[in-house]
């Protein structure tokens, strides 16, 4: 437990009160995944989420005749899963393993309740899977700008 | 041998060599050599005019090694121009005129972490940092290269980043912003690498090429992350045509891009970065 604790204290928690980090890692438990292992698959439910410690798992989606077509990496310190926490709480994507990965699983109930039950812990809790939410639209926005694609614009030199 | 002194006097050189650098054949790494003489030596990051007799001149930086080897030039075909160099072969003769501009401020890289960002082809004028920096290596600290590309089809220089990858002077991490099948590496942008690579904010040097906008988005993540925009450089494009700080095309504002820079640091263009108008 104190192992876990700890894993908590750097990356997606830092800053949180230590009372808070006890209640979420009586929610947590240590998972370890090798490489090529599913982690979360599209239209199952939501019922987790995850700090990565080591590895990276990869986010996709599954297109017919192109087969997993990867979206995003998911790298240690980074928080993966965050349909748990809007209705219906089902995974929106597939995600794997693609290294060996350690991390630490989240039961959603379990954290659901402790939110009802401390709103503080609460609030503690979406600003910080709020801004992991912004950081990925920013990121997934600069994805689509695609910038390194042969330019549009008036012809170069 | 005086006219070759001449800024404005382009150097006979011969393609001794060309080399494919992408799946799609736009991007290509020209070796040159100078029908007479000697080439004059460069520091990380100038840049030549480049002169496809007959269409014209592009500013193209330097890929190659300053401390040695022959004069390297990676080039997009991306214009009208650099679709004619794209064109030549090995033997034909093209014009040279440089080196110009300022270089990478390598010598505030000792006794701190070097943490180079490349996209794209911004990693052609990067390369000569990496291969000074694996020279002096016992002089600075972390080494790091974060590299983003559009496909891995797309990366440059992909066997020597795999050999880059295998040594213990240099940290490498790749990342593309679209994976193709068989791609195990990560997937995202490149700024997510940054957010990743935990070295020393407060005693660190970044280096930055690519298109603006990733550069814009890579330095506000290393601003973020504590660097203080005075350690953050990054090599800018403009329309150059002389050279040499005359002809104005490659106005910025009151820089001039080809004189002033094309190596600026954060702090310097940042706030130009942002005009619209500019």
């Amino acid at each position: 437990m104190t192992e876990l604790i700890d894993a908590l204290r750097s990356g997606a928690f830092a800053g949180m009160r230590e009372g808070h980090l006890h209640r979420l890692g009586a929610c947590a438990r240590r998972v370890e995944y090798r490489a090529g292992d599913a982690v979360i698959n599209e239209g199952g439910a939501a019922d987790r989420f995850f700090l990565i410690l080591e590895g990276e798992v990869e986010v996709s989606v599954h297109q017919p005749h192109l087969g997993d077509v990867a979206l995003e990496s998911i790298g240690a310190g980074d928080l993966l899963g965050w349909s748990w926490l809007a209705v219906p709480a089902v995974w929106q994507l597939d995600a794997h393993a693609s290294s060996p990965v350690t991390a630490v699983a989240f039961d959603a109930a379990c954290v659901r309740r402790e939110m009802e039950r401390d709103h503080e812990l609460g609030y503690q809790l979406l600003q910080r899977f709020v801004g992991v939410i912004v950081h990925r639209l920013q990121a997934s926005r600069l994805q689509r700008l695609d910038v390194y694609a042969p330019l549009a614009g008036p012809e170069p030199t | 041998m005086s006219a070759f002194l001449d800024p404005l006097l382009p150097r006979p050189c011969r393609i001794e060599r060309v080399t494919h650098e992408t799946g799609a054949g736009d991007v290509f790494t020209w070796e040159l050599a100078p029908l007479e003489g000697e080439l004059p030596g460069f520091r990380p990051g100038q840049f030549n005019m480049l002169y496809a007799f007959g269409a014209g001149e592009s500013a193209i930086s330097i890929s190659g090694d300053p401390g040695d080897g022959p004069l390297l030039h990676t080039i997009r075909a991306a214009g009208r121009v650099t679709r004619v160099m794209r064109d030549l072969s090995p033997g034909d003769v093209i014009g040279v005129r440089g080196p110009f501009g300022e270089p990478w401020p390598l010598d505030r890289a000792e006794d701190r972490d070097l943490v180079v960002v490349a996209g794209g082809i911004g990693l052609a004028p990067l390369r000569p940092v990496l291969l000074d920096a694996l020279r002096r290596r016992q002089r600075l600290r972390r080494v790091l290269l974060l590299y983003g590309a559009r496909t891995p089809a797309d990366m440059l220089y992909r066997q020597e980043i795999e050999a880059w990858r295998a040594r213990p002077e240099i940290e490498v991490a790749v990342t593309v912003d679209h994976a193709a099948p068989g791609w195990n590496g990560s997937v995202g942008v490149v700024t997510r690498l940054i957010e990743r690579a935990g070295f020393d904010p407060e005693r660190s040097l970044a280096l930055l090429c690519g298109p603006e906008v990733m550069m814009r988005f890579a330095g506000r993540s290393l601003r973020q992350r504590g660097m203080p925009a005075t350690d953050i450089w990054l090599s800018m494009e403009r329309n150059m045509a002389c050279g040499v700080g005359w002809c104005g095309h490659c106005q910025l504002g009151p820089l001039l891009i080809c004189r002033d820079g094309p190596v600026f640091p954060l702090d310097r263009v940042e706030p130009l970065m942002g005009v619209k108008q500019l």
